[in-house]
């Protein structure tokens, strides 16, 4: 894809005006960074960063006969989780498999109080157009498919989060990790979750894209906000324990190999009736072959994805994501492992140039969540 | 003297020897460093080849010999404070020093006012 053919999210001109750097990313120009990536990440640790998403995709699956059930038990046949289980006002993390249980994408799944017919998902930016096919071509009997193209979404993450919102609608403040509702932001009425990708408190904002400016440029206007680029947001994401698609996970990983089967609830494991199940209960019953694990590696080196992991002289794993850890000030990674390596503790070597950096298996996430359950 | 470049390296020459750094250029694209590994003394490096690495955040860059000659010194600095890069990358931050093989293997780099106007084009 050329330069001329990235698109923009409506925050665009602002980030630019705001002194970030922009970069390409899954088919749009994104900010990277703005004052740095380190000062970003500690300032969302700290106290609230603000970050665009836009690029990522709402979809709305609308059920035909008005039944946000019927939506539920429709979208079951491509994702593990318990969908119908899903309360109004809840949302659930959870991935599309193909038939192999390899994962096609992670996505939330959101079941909004105030519509009674319909499920909304959130989606990665570089995958959306996939899983939409995907959703047409399997879900189109009982469910309308419908990009919310007239949405953006931004998140607002960190220890301050709620009180910079509550300031604006005092509702938000009574919402749980995981939690749906709606809220009235610097004079717009948008839709929003308790969540993010930070492993902080915090929510995503949806909001009308013809609006966004005006929310963005209220929470910019706090002395507790700062606007967060990508650089941080995969910074903290890793420190945080959580997959990056493309990179953690992808259509050659199952959900249970990539440590998330607690995303799997228990009568989907016995009930089954999604694609890849058949991987999935042997994943489950014979534990998988190889297994997403964090590492800790002493010194200062990173080390990145693509990294060999060896133990005893043979090769047992590879990194998928890896680099320097701010809140921590040395450098993790995480990565899969032969499951005989892949107790906490163990004992390993990362190759980096050609050079074996000792490391050791440890728990994730790296940084205690800041979940408000 | 000071000469820099394409690859937005700059070297400081004083007979036989060079030192040699990333320009503030380079350092202001990679973001915070947070690692440089710098060759010891005694390595014999070659024009272009590999001599030193930096990794910010995000992503690690190699530093390539401007010339070939044997390294004198690294930076030890820089092991243990590699904030010394965005800091003072043309000064404090200086990654290794060398002694040249052929000092006229430089004669073909940019000098400041070449190297603005590079800059300039990028």
């Amino acid at each position: 894809m050329s330069e001329d053919d990235l698109l923009e999210t409506p925050l665009a001109g602002l980030h630019r005006a705001a002194g970030a750097r922009m970069v390409p990313f899954a088919g749009y120009h994104m900010p990277v960074q703005y004052e740095g990536i380190i000062a970003e990440h500690l300032w969302t640790r700290e106290k609230a960063g603000l970050f665009d998403v836009s690029h990522m995709g709402i979809v709305d699956l609308i059920a035909h006969d008005g039944r946000a059930e019927t939506a539920a038990r429709a979208l079951e046949a491509l994702v593990p989780a318990d969908i119908a289980a899903l309360k109004p006002g809840r949302q659930r993390y959870t991935q599309f498999l193909n038939e192999a249980g390899g994962i096609l994408d992670d996505l939330m799944v959101a079941r909004p109080a105030e519509h009674a017919d319909r499920l909304t998902l959130v989606v990665n930016a570089a995958c959306k157009r996939e899983d939409i096919a995907l959703m047409e071509s399997r879900l189109a009997d009982a469910v309308d498919i419908v990009p919310r193209e007239d949405l953006a979404l931004i998140a607002l993450q960190g220890p301050q989060a709620e009180a910079v919102l509550a300031a604006h609608d005092p509702v938000v403040a009574a919402m749980p990790f995981m939690g749906v509702g709606r809220a009235r932001i610097a004079g717009v009425e948008l839709g929003l979750t308790r969540s993010g990708y930070t492993g902080e408190d915090g929510y995503e904002l949806a909001v009308p894209a013809d609006r966004v400016a005006q929310v963005w440029q209220a929470l910019t206007g706090d002395e507790r906000v700062k606007p967060i680029g990508l650089g941080a947001r995969d910074s903290l994401r890793l420190e945080a324990g959580l997959c990056l698609y493309g990179h953690d996970l992808d259509t050659t990983t199952t959900p249970v190999e990539a440590d998330l089967l607690w995303s799997i609830q228990k009568r989907r494991r016995t009930e089954g009736g999604f694609a890849g199940f058949e991987r999935i209960r042997s994943d489950i019953e014979n534990g998988p072959a190889r297994r997403r694990v964090g590492f800790r590696i002493e010194g200062r080196a990173p080390a990145r994805e693509g990294a060999e992991v060896v133990a005893g002289g043979k090769t047992v794993g590879i990194l998928t994501s890896g680099g320097f850890a701010p809140s921590l000030g040395a450098p993790i990674a995480m990565g899969y492992v032969d499951s005989d390596h892949a107790g906490e503790g163990t004992a390993v070597e990362i190759m980096v140039r050609g050079r074996a950096l000792a490391a050791t298996v440890a728990p994730m996430p790296f940084v205690p969540h800041g979940y408000k359950r | 003297m000071k000469k820099y470049t394409e690859d937005h390296e700059w070297v400081a020459i004083e007979g036989d020897t060079a030192t040699v750094g990333i320009s503030s250029y380079a350092q202001a694209q990679l973001g915070d460093v947070v690692f440089v590994e710098v060759p010891e003394a005694g390595r014999a490096v070659t024009k272009g080849g590999d001599a030193a690495v930096v990794e910010s955040v995000k992503a690690a860059s190699e530093v390539y010999a401007p010339a070939s000659g044997t390294v004198s010194a690294g930076n030890d600095a820089l092991a243990d404070n590699p904030a010394l890069v965005n800091e003072d990358p043309e000064g404090a931050g200086w990654f290794f020093q060398m002694t040249l093989a052929d000092p006229a293997e430089l004669d073909g780099l940019m000098d400041e006012a070449a190297y603005k106007a590079y800059l300039e084009t990028l």
